[in-house]
């Protein structure tokens, strides 16, 4: 396990040094801010026009949460489709091409704790980045009465969402050396899994349900509106769990005959 | 210390190395000789754990180097022909890291450090970073790395390419300093270095050994370039020669 901090300790200080991150993490606020801004702002128009309507049954469905942290949630985790490769992307590329990879590979080191740390590494990287994009769910409790639970639950499928996204990262970080292969190959994975429940409706009910169980929108959206199952949580661990397996396949594959 | 025996590597259909044998003692210096693309890098990927053997077996420390690959590792102190340098840590921060990462105890990492980094000349560039170091300062920080864990086998794949005259004569100091209790590999395409500080030379080409000779009986043979040369050419005689006959 300490090999595991060893490694991950480098990669976090090794992100804080390069501009990408900087870069990334800013864009992350800058366009949550945005979002954030904008909904508010409809939700206020919402609620005037329909104060001015007196109509209650309407003001009545109109809450933050609905209006505001769900469709913010939703539009945060796009924009994770696109900044998560860029972040995971060095993780094991740089190292075969600087060389570093025979270092590591040559060290007493498993190969599960060169995989664990690199992953351990990139996750407390994009948590902080989800983590900073609470403030906005803070504004919200200041100014007004959104329901804790249900965005707590949101912020979770967010994180949970964003570490599956990190261990697919850093799984096609692991077959090149080259960071632009492994960032395309990350972000047509992550978008093929999120849109791959697109034709469920019309796919017949067994392939429908497979495709609505395999897309990873499918159960962040449950957890958005504030419901914690088992089987939406038991998916995210499947992917990371598999993710972080085929890495491991993936780093040891120069270790076969 | 070393002991390398029917060792052969194949990449798909190529064979990199063909059936080597050779052995080194414990405080020898093996120079490794060869053509650019002789099998050199190959053999000693192997004999560090990084790349398998796809027959034969090596030894190193009395460990194999495929079923005790952990063992051979924590023995071995390794400089790759680019130092696999970290370029945004410093030179102090790197070699803890490295330390750490060969399992040592915590409470030798600090002393190892200071060791390593007085041994390589890394004084002035201590905290600076390793990117923004000259190529000797890098070949001595990747030196430093390889010895941080004091491992009784050091493996040198080219360790004086790119440096200029003195930088290479002070490294080559270094290396024959580090000798004594080491047993040390170390490949490299500069004769004369060879005829100065190894005791032994094994000389391959295109993946296999053909030559394998104590340097003290070596010498009443002429240059170690005329050594080299006549190897070189015969090794490529027999093969074509072969060839025509067959």
């Amino acid at each position: 396990m300490r090999n595991v901090f060893t490694i991950a300790g480098r990669e976090i200080r090794s992100y804080f040094v390069s501009p990408i991150a900087y870069v990334v993490l800013t864009g992350y606020l800058l366009l949550g801010g945005w979002f954030f801004f904008n909904l508010l702002a409809r939700f206020n128009m919402l609620l005037t026009i329909y104060s001015a309507q007196q109509n209650p049954q309407i003001l009545e469905r109109l809450n933050l949460n609905e209006f505001v942290i769900a469709p913010l949630l939703h539009n945060l985790s796009v924009i994770l489709v696109i900044l998560v490769p860029v972040i995971t992307m060095r993780s094991l590329a740089e190292e075969k091409k600087a060389g570093t990879y025979e270092l590591l590979l040559t060290s007493p080191l498993r190969i599960s704790e060169i995989v664990l740390g690199k992953f351990l590494g990139a996750f407390v990287f994009v948590a902080i980045m989800v983590a900073t994009t609470f403030v906005y769910a803070l504004i919200l409790m200041v100014y007004g009465n959104p329901e804790m639970g249900v965005i707590l639950a949101g912020y979770l499928g967010l994180l949970l969402l964003a570490t599956a996204f990190v261990a697919v990262g850093v799984l096609t970080s692991s077959f090149t050396e080259n960071q632009i292969i492994a960032a395309v190959s990350c972000l047509v994975s992550l978008l093929l899994l999120y849109i791959i429940a697109w034709p469920a409706d019309s796919a017949g009910e067994v392939m429908g349900a497979i495709l609505k169980y395999v897309s990873l929108t499918e159960h962040f959206a449950q957890m958005v509106k504030g419901v914690i199952d088992t089987k939406d949580l038991l998916y995210f661990a499947t992917v990371i769990v598999l993710a972080i397996f085929l890495t491991h396949r993936s780093v040891e594959s120069i270790r076969w005959r | 210390m070393l002991e390398v025996r029917n060792l052969t590597k194949r990449y798909g259909d190529v064979v990199a190395v063909r059936d080597i044998s050779f052995t080194a003692a414990q405080g020898q210096i093996l120079g490794f000789l060869g053509p650019n693309g002789a099998g050199k890098t190959t053999t000693m990927r192997i004999l560090t754990g990084f790349l398998p053997a796809t027959s034969g077996t090596a030894k190193v420390a009395g460990f194999d180097v495929f079923t005790e690959s952990a063992e051979v590792r924590r023995r071995i102190g390794y400089l790759p022909e680019n130092p696999p340098l970290y370029t945004e840590m410093t030179a102090e921060s790197y070699l803890r890291f490295v330390a750490r990462i060969k399992g040592m105890a915590r409470g030798a990492i600090e002393d190892a450090i200071d060791r390593v980094i007085g041994t390589c000349g890394l004084e002035s560039v201590r905290h600076r970073l390793l990117g923004q170091l000259s190529k000797g300062f890098r070949q001595r920080a990747g030196l430093a790395q390889a010895l941080i864990h004091d491992p009784p086998v050091l493996v040198l794949d080219e360790p004086t390419i790119g440096l200029d005259p003195i930088q290479i004569r002070e490294i080559r100091a270094l290396i024959q300093q580090l000798a004594g209790r080491r047993t040390i590999i170390l490949s490299t395409h500069i004769l004369p270095e060879v005829s100065q500080i190894c005791e032994k030379v094994v000389i391959i080409n295109e993946g296999r050994v053909v030559l394998e000779q104590d340097m003290a009986t070596l010498k009443s043979g002429g240059t170690l370039e005329d050594v080299f040369l006549r190897a070189i050419a015969k090794a490529h005689d027999a093969e074509h020669g072969a060839e025509a006959t067959a």
